[in-house]
């Protein structure tokens, strides 16, 4: 083994050191991001229709990418609309239709291959295959495809035989879906009955002891019980701690900065001041806000940082301090202005706007650690009810990401200005959003990305879009 | 919305409490109007419940219940959770002191079930005064409980007290199994000293069969309004039944990744760092040049100890991943393992701290655990950074975690057990690989120096401290830095 002692350098963007150029080994040896799995994961529904199998789909989807790992849905019902444009009614579900059988299945081997082809041309790490996979049969295709190209297989059944969540579920997503557009709704809901009764008939869930070989977990009524069998990895693990922790209870997020503090009136960045005089009347008024709401048993949720104290203060209930909300870690940059970053760190400023989400501040964080660093919290959220977190700018932008599945590059760029609360309810398979500007006067302290983000660029093409201040 | 704004109210006054920075774990609190800390405001504790949980394992003997009882209590008081351990075997063993056989067990021997019973109720009792009287959270009931009836029991005597109550129940049938498990620490138990190895297994597999046909394992349909986790063949299978909060799903989460595979991990510090030598703290150096000579040390012990499948991990500092590339095998970088960090003191020498900051660093002195650097981090904080990597190391086999002076110390305590009070003192001295192999119900400790020169950086707790005149140091602080 060779004796010599390579160079570290360190990159410029994610400030992480790694073998310099000229290594004799070739590729870097060390990885930045934790393996979550070596190998692509499958993970496959199972359900009669109605059961939530596409709204986990799509949580965990959300949630998955939103900690870093690229997944995508792969939903049979949207291929069966591509396929047949429009749809009748339910006989075309009827197991002894030989001919329907025969299109279903061609449009299941295509998401198969468009599986194959996300992880092997698109970087994909998890697809999720939403569709109801009820008999052993299909399953056992999907499990030889998956043993075939190596990819790990996760079944997630969720088993419900309560009338009424069921019929929730059908008011809720059923109804307004393409398939009953030209149906009245007593109508659809019939057809709909006649539908899940297709299924019913050859439906065999996964067993104890017949699937005993494969990983899965079985979700019983919502949530009330969990069977999981052979967790094979950590992303598996932490989709079952996932699923575990996620309700279906109605309930409303209530997102909001502190109040304006000292520093934000001088435009600098990070530090740990107080609030301002409008802070201090922002905090007063989000306090009748909340009063106003009626909010059944809130929890309020604060960082350790003084501004989001006070705010939390004037509401006069009992509040959590999170070290985890504290704002992201500007290092070297803590206090400055946008100005004197420019002015010391030129070419900081320039990689900060090449790749605002991954770049991290000399000794401090980036956004990406942020997300690490929030994932506790979300999932704390996830299990909470009613919920008002008073926390950052990067913060409170990496939450919203989470609730309304933006992207790494729309993140560092979301509107969350101060004095404005957005109060999140989740709503069929996402979220509604109300925003309230509270009226109290407020600095902005949102800068967009400038047209020239080139290390040689001028300052005042770099400065271009800093709001104005003290 | 409009909000019409209260004109009465001057800027500066209009809060009702002002806030003050606790001095040691730079806490903001609100504090009344002599400028002391007033009342407390809840801090994120991990663990949020509302009321003290009682953990009641289930299961026949020799599978596993002592050892998930151990384990999750060191797991719980490391995240900061106060949390004991009942076994009532150590209650009978107290009453009955000497252990003669099996016929103790047999379910028509009245004297033994009442002994036994008498012994149950006595863990219970003391269970209710270290949940109600000792600022216990969690208490871990270890016992076999295996008849429904046992367990109405419990379940009243937690309801009465207002206690929440979780089921944790192993179920094994593996043969296997249960013989290493025998073996393991069924034959060194104080019940088998006076018995040859043969003699001790037969009589204790005859006292498993004094309770097997007893026994009434949870049931999803009979026990459907019960919070409990069955857990079957060491893992293979989990179903898990009406997880009530935060702290049960956190124990579910723990039990799903904890294993028993047989397994070592081995923990270092980065090789000596050009900072090290010069006595300051913190900072992303590079390794001085006995610091490079570990490193190639260590790259040529890794090789020797024939490691299956081992997996490398460093912190995203300079110095861990310079140590790293010298073993010579793909390595992960968690930024989690990065040094604690010293915020305004990073790079001082101790001597430059006590110098510009004479108080904080008394402060230190005086609770390392909990101090926390001015913009910097306290031991404290780094436990719940670190909780991740713990999980991680669970789920994982052979680990060589190359990591700095106040994280190895975060992670030893984790595996050994250590109180919040010893951690910030554990040695971890440079160059010195320790390998923890899990053996019993601990973890044996094998601790290998490579014969590489390092400075010490230890700095022991001082023996002088003046605790009156701290208290005066307080409030002076925290009336001239309002």
């Amino acid at each position: 083994m060779s004796a010599e002692q390579k160079e570290l350098t360190q990159t410029p963007l994610l400030k992480i050191w790694v073998p310099g150029m000229g290594s004799s080994l070739g590729q870097r040896r060390g990885s930045s991001r934790p393996q979550f799995t070596n190998c692509p994961t499958m993970i496959v529904m199972v359900g009669l229709p109605a059961r939530g199998k596409t709204y986990i789909s799509k949580k965990l989807t959300r949630y998955l990418n939103w900690i870093g790992v690229p997944t995508q849905v792969f939903n049979l019902g949207q291929y069966r609309r591509e396929v047949l444009q429009t749809y009748k009614n339910y006989e075309f579900f009827r197991p002894d239709n030989e001919e329907a059988m025969k299109i279903r299945r061609a449009y299941a081997s295509n998401a198969l291959k468009d599986i194959a082809s996300y992880f092997t041309k698109e970087q994909g790490q998890v697809a999720v295959l939403d569709a109801t996979n009820t008999t052993r049969e299909r399953r056992g295709v999907i499990i030889n495809f998956a043993k075939e190209k190596g990819y790990k297989v996760f079944f997630i059944e969720s088993v419900c035989d309560d009338p009424e969540i069921i019929e929730a579920n059908t008011m809720q997503v059923k109804l307004s879906s393409p398939d009953y557009e030209n149906y009245d709704k007593e109508e659809a809901l019939v057809d709909f009955l006649k539908r899940i009764d297709c299924y019913k008939m050859s439906y065999v869930p996964l067993d104890e002891e017949k699937d005993r070989h494969l990983s899965f977990i079985k979700i019983f009524n919502v949530g009330s019980r969990y069977l999981v069998n052979r967790v094979q990895d950590h992303i598996q693990s932490r989709i079952v701690y996932y699923l575990m922790n996620i309700h279906v209870t109605p309930r409303s997020i209530y997102l909001s900065r502190h109040g304006e503090s000292e520093l934000n009136l001088l435009g600098r960045i990070g530090g740990d001041t107080g609030l301002s005089s409008q802070g201090q009347k922002y905090a007063k008024a989000l306090a009748e806000f909340i009063r106003g709401q009626s909010i059944k048993d809130l929890k309020v949720w604060t960082s350790h940082m003084k501004r989001t104290i006070q705010t939390a203060e004037a509401l006069g209930v009992p509040y959590e301090q999170w070290k985890a909300l504290n704002e992201i870690d500007a290092g070297v940059c803590e206090e400055m202005t946008y100005e004197e970053i420019q002015a010391t760190h030129p070419e900081e400023f320039a990689l900060r706007d090449q790749d605002k989400y991954r770049y991290r501040y000399p000794k401090g964080e980036s956004y990406e650690d942020l997300v690490h660093r929030l994932e506790p919290v979300i999932m704390e959220l996830e299990r909470q009810e009613n919920v008002l977190v008073i926390c950052h700018q990067a913060v409170m932008r990496c939450l919203l990401a989470y609730f309304l599945d933006k992207s790494e590059d729309d993140l560092p760029y979301l509107k969350c200005p101060l004095h404005t609360v957005l109060k999140l309810t989740p709503l069929a398979y996402g979220c509604k959003v109300e925003s309230f500007y509270l009226n109290i006067q407020a600095v902005n302290t949102h800068r967009d990305r400038p047209t020239n983000v080139n290390v040689a660029r001028k300052p005042e093409e770099a400065l271009q879009t800093v709001p104005e201040h003290l | 919305m409009n909000v019409t704004e209260d004109s009465t109210e001057q800027s500066g006054n209009s809060l009702t409490r002002e806030l003050t920075q606790n001095p040691l774990k730079k806490i903001w609190v609100p504090s009344s109007t002599n400028g002391l800390p007033d009342r407390h405001i809840s801090q994120r504790k991990v663990c949020m419940t509302n009321c003290p949980t009682l953990i009641v394992t289930v299961g026949l003997p020799a599978r596993g219940k002592t050892y998930i009882s151990k384990k999750l209590t060191r797991y719980l008081n490391w995240i900061d959770v106060p949390t004991k351990e009942f076994n009532v075997g150590q209650y009978r063993r107290e009453c009955v002191k000497i252990y003669k056989s099996f016929e103790f067990f047999r379910p028509d021997n009245e004297e033994g079930l009442k002994i036994r019973k008498q012994c149950a109720l006595a863990a219970l009792n003391d269970v209710r005064q270290f949940l109600m009287d000792e600022g216990g959270q969690v208490a871990v009931f270890d016992a076999t409980n295996t008849t429904r009836e046992r367990r109405e029991t419990i379940l009243r005597f937690a309801e009465q007290n207002g206690f929440k109550v979780f089921f944790v129940e192993s179920v094994c049938e593996d043969p296997d199994v249960i013989a290493e498990n025998i073996v393991q620490v069924k034959l060194g138990s104080p019940d088998y000293t006076h018995c040859n190895t043969e003699e001790a297994v037969a009589d204790f597999m005859k006292r498993i069969k004094c309770y097997e046909n007893s026994y009434q394992p949870l049931d999803e349909e009979l026990d459907g309004d019960l919070s409990f986790i069955k857990i079957i063949d060491v893992g293979r299978r989990y179903l898990v039944n009406r997880v009530q909060d935060h702290i049960q799903s956190r124990i579910v989460y723990y039990l799903m990744n904890i294993h028993i595979t047989p397994r070592s991990i081995y923990l270092c510090r980065h090789g000596e760092s050009d900072l090290n030598i010069k006595g300051r703290i913190g900072g992303d150096s590079g390794l001085s040049a006995k610091g490079q000579e570990f490193a190639k040390s260590l790259g040529q012990f890794i090789q020797s100890q024939n490691i299956h499948d081992l997996k490398v991990w460093t912190s995203q500092m300079k110095r861990t991943i310079q140590t790293a590339e010298a073993v010579g095998v793909p390595y992960e970088q968690w930024k989690a393992l990065n040094e604690i960090d010293a915020g305004v003191c990073e790079e001082l020498m101790y001597e430059e701290i006590q110098q510009r900051y004479p108080l904080e660093f008394a402060l230190r002195d005086q609770d390392k655990y909990r101090y926390r650097y001015p913009k910097g981090e306290s031991y404290e904080d780094l436990v719940q950074r670190l909780e991740p990597v713990i999980m991680e190391l669970e789920r994982q086999e052979n680990v060589l975690v190359i990591c700095h002076q106040a994280v190895m110390r975060c992670l030893l305590a984790y595996f050994l057990d250590k109180t919040a009070e010893e951690l910030p003192y554990l040695k971890c001295p440079l160059h010195t690989v320790l390998k923890l192999t899990p053996v019993a119900y601990g973890c044996k400790v094998e601790s290998v120096c490579l014969n590489v020169d390092a400075v010490n950086t230890h700095r022991d707790r001082p023996s002088i401290m003046f605790p009156n005149m701290f208290e005066y140091m307080i409030t002076y602080y925290s009336h001239n830095n309002n």
